[in-house]
């Protein structure tokens, strides 16, 4: 058994707003095992960012901690101060950003940005610190790498901003790697490489990495595990193959119908009607039951618990309760490829 | 619907860019093709490309540095023709925005946006008239008429792309062009305007050229793609020869980045790289069949016929 890196206990997170107490994270817990790709997926204001900036204690000030526990390698760090986290930020947890223009520093060398990572986090002289910012360009598959590290960002294309940025991320050996909509911004064909270069990471330091993204089709070639979100709640976890080849929840099934790739050319597509929620006054039953074609009387009233599927797969919807009827998923998810 | 008389025909459409005395970007170079009445056309490749700057050239909004276009056979790349044209341009060449919170004024109500297009092309003088178009355009788009007297702000980025589309079908014209009209959406709503786009254009007939860099979506509601890069299409053809039997190495290298929800086959993918290093600069057109072009940038590869 692979101990866990990261577990969060019933964790919730609440944005207090002049219209109200806005709940963006509800009664969420899951773990992260050491060496382990997880894909938190959802839409816009599902909570998946919020999530992850929690774990980090990155949030804004209008907004707290309702309840739960994070823990990083066994040591519960929901109560700890600033000072305490700028140790774990960079140290043993780094976050990479959707957009790298906005994340480097438009003035500063790409290598000086690299090092001062470096620098914050271990105790090494200049030379070391830069042998190391040179080791990292190359790990991110930086070609002509000491050339490189004098360069402003402004001399680098997209993706290689964004490998830039996942050296930054790296430069002290993090445990942790949160990546959120890190591929979004790129094109299919960089985005493909960086997914590589973040399998080949891990692979070679076994660093584990919460993967944040709307796109499914990223999450397929990238994740051990996925979790499914939708008004702040989780709805759905388990293997990739358990969420992509026997989802349980309405959502994700809404989720994978709507997606041309799963539609046959000339067939519509299925949509899910509707808007995700706005989270102001979170309905009293199931999130999603307003757009539910399978919603039962009770997901209207009280909030589905999560049940098991299997010992790897959960799924928070009243179908799976033993009185609901048996339907029959809307969609074949058979494997794509026949040989 | 479809029948082979061209609306919209480009041919050796360029763009380049002055930056300086020195410096001249080439964002297109030499760019053919035809969209065809009631056909569905995509335009895909990545960041600059210029799949964008030929819908802008299309549209007027930068006039073109060579090259022709031409709109229901009128030359509208030339400047006094265009002026000549241009009540009719106006009216029946429409394009709709990645960001619709940019796109849309937002001073001016969801009633005023739409209708704008109406009053201002004449199209319509009494104002019950107007109101009764207002009403079946929203409700073609999926909204209700209690979106008439809201702000762009007020609203979601999904029903801020139905309102664009609201107000670019008000003049029912021949030709849309969209330019990632639902790169910013979420997945869910992204589902919503493409059955929405799928459905408008089988009822009013219009062509549609869709500028996009989602694969998935193209293969799903085109008629013909051409695949760009470097300011050249690479690649052009009926969406399914392209798909299933894509010639060129760039679009054989853009087709398997693409992600497919599917784990076990993601995982045993392996990727194609595009190596241009011994590509040329200067290169023809190779027809594979009747409808299907490739861009002979390498000369060591010989293309097989599709007939």
């Amino acid at each position: 058994m692979v101990e866990p890196i990261l577990q969060l206990k019933n964790l919730s997170v609440s944005f207090d707003t002049k219209n109200g107490e806005v709940e963006a994270v509800r009664d969420v817990s899951l773990t992260l095992k050491k060496g382990e790709i997880l894909a938190i997926v959802g839409e816009s204001g599902c909570g998946k960012t919020v999530m992850s900036q929690a774990v980090l204690k990155l949030l804004p000030k209008t907004s707290r901690i309702k309840q739960g526990q994070i823990i990083v390698d066994g040591e519960d760090i929901t109560d700890y101060k600033e000072k305490e986290m700028r140790k774990l930020r960079g140290g043993v947890m780094s976050m990479v950003f959707q957009d790298p223009m906005t994340t480097l520093n438009p003035t500063i060398p790409i290598g000086k940005q690299i090092t001062e990572a470096i620098v914050k986090h271990n105790k090494v002289s200049k030379d070391e610190a830069k042998k190391r910012g040179i080791e990292m360009l190359n790990l991110v598959g930086i070609n002509r790498e000491e050339e490189m590290f004098s360069l402003q960002p402004h001399f680098f294309s997209g993706g290689m901003r964004q490998r830039c940025v996942l050296a930054i991320a790296l430069a002290s050996n993090p445990q942790i790697l949160f990546a959120d909509e890190a591929t979004t911004a790129l094109d299919v064909t960089v985005q493909a490489k960086i997914l590589d270069l973040l399998l080949d990471i891990r692979n070679k330091t076994g660093i584990s990495i919460v993967f944040i993204s709307h796109d499914l089709g990223v999450v397929a070639r990238i994740a051990d595990r996925v979790a499914v979100m939708y008004a702040g709640k989780i709805v759905e976890i388990g293997t990739a193959e358990d969420i992509f080849y026997n989802p349980r929840h309405p959502y994700v099934w809404g989720l994978m119908s709507a997606l041309p790739a799963l539609t046959k050319a000339g067939e519509s597509l299925a949509t899910i009607p509707g808007t995700p929620p706005i989270m102001l006054n979170p309905p009293p039953g199931d999130a999603f039951a307003i757009r539910n074609r399978y919603a039962l009387a009770i997901d209207y009233e009280e909030m589905p618990p999560m049940y098991e599927v299997s010992p790897t797969h959960y799924a928070a919807t009243w179908l799976m309760d033993e009185k609901a009827p048996k339907i029959k998923p809307p969609i074949s998810l058979k494997r794509m490829e026949k040989e | 619907m479809m029948n082979s008389e061209p609306i919209l025909s480009v041919s050796n459409l360029q763009q380049h860019f002055k930056i300086n005395k020195d410096l001249t970007i080439k964002a297109v170079n030499g760019v053919d093709f035809e969209v065809k009445k009631g056909e569905v056309v995509g335009l895909v490749g990545e960041t600059g490309s210029g799949k964008s700057t030929v819908a802008r050239t299309i549209m007027g909004i930068y006039p073109a540095t060579a090259g022709e276009v031409y709109f229901k056979g009128n030359l509208i790349s030339d400047k006094g023709v265009y002026r000549k044209n241009k009540g009719d341009i106006n009216k029946n060449m429409q394009i709709i925005f990645q960001d619709s919170a940019a796109a849309l004024n937002p001073r001016m109500t969801i009633e005023e946006i739409i209708t704008e297009p109406i009053v201002v092309n004449k199209l319509l003088q009494d104002k019950n008239k107007i109101q009764e178009k207002l009403d079946t355009l929203l409700m073609e788009v999926g909204l209700d008429h209690t979106f008439k007297k809201k702000y762009p702000t007020e609203i979601s980025g999904g029903q801020r792309q139905r309102v664009a589309i609201a107000r670019c079908l008000s003049t029912s014209p021949d030709l849309i062009i969209a330019d990632e009209p639902i790169a910013s959406l979420d997945v869910s709503i992204q589902a919503q305007i493409i059955t929405l786009f799928q459905r408008l254009q089988r009822e009013h007939g219009f062509s549609f050229l869709l500028i996009a860099h989602d694969l998935s979506i193209i293969k799903f509601i085109c008629d013909k793609v051409a695949v760009m890069l470097h300011g050249k299409i690479m690649e052009i053809g009926p969406t399914e020869e392209i798909f299933t039997r894509p010639a060129h190495p760039y679009t054989q290298s853009l087709l398997s980045a693409v992600p497919v929800p599917d784990p076990i086959y993601e995982r045993n993918k392996i990727l194609i790289d595009y190596d241009a290093r011994s590509a040329i600069e200067e290169a023809e057109m190779v027809e594979l069949s009747p409808k299907h072009r490739v861009f002979n940038n390498f000369p060591s590869l010989v293309f097989q016929k599709l007939y």
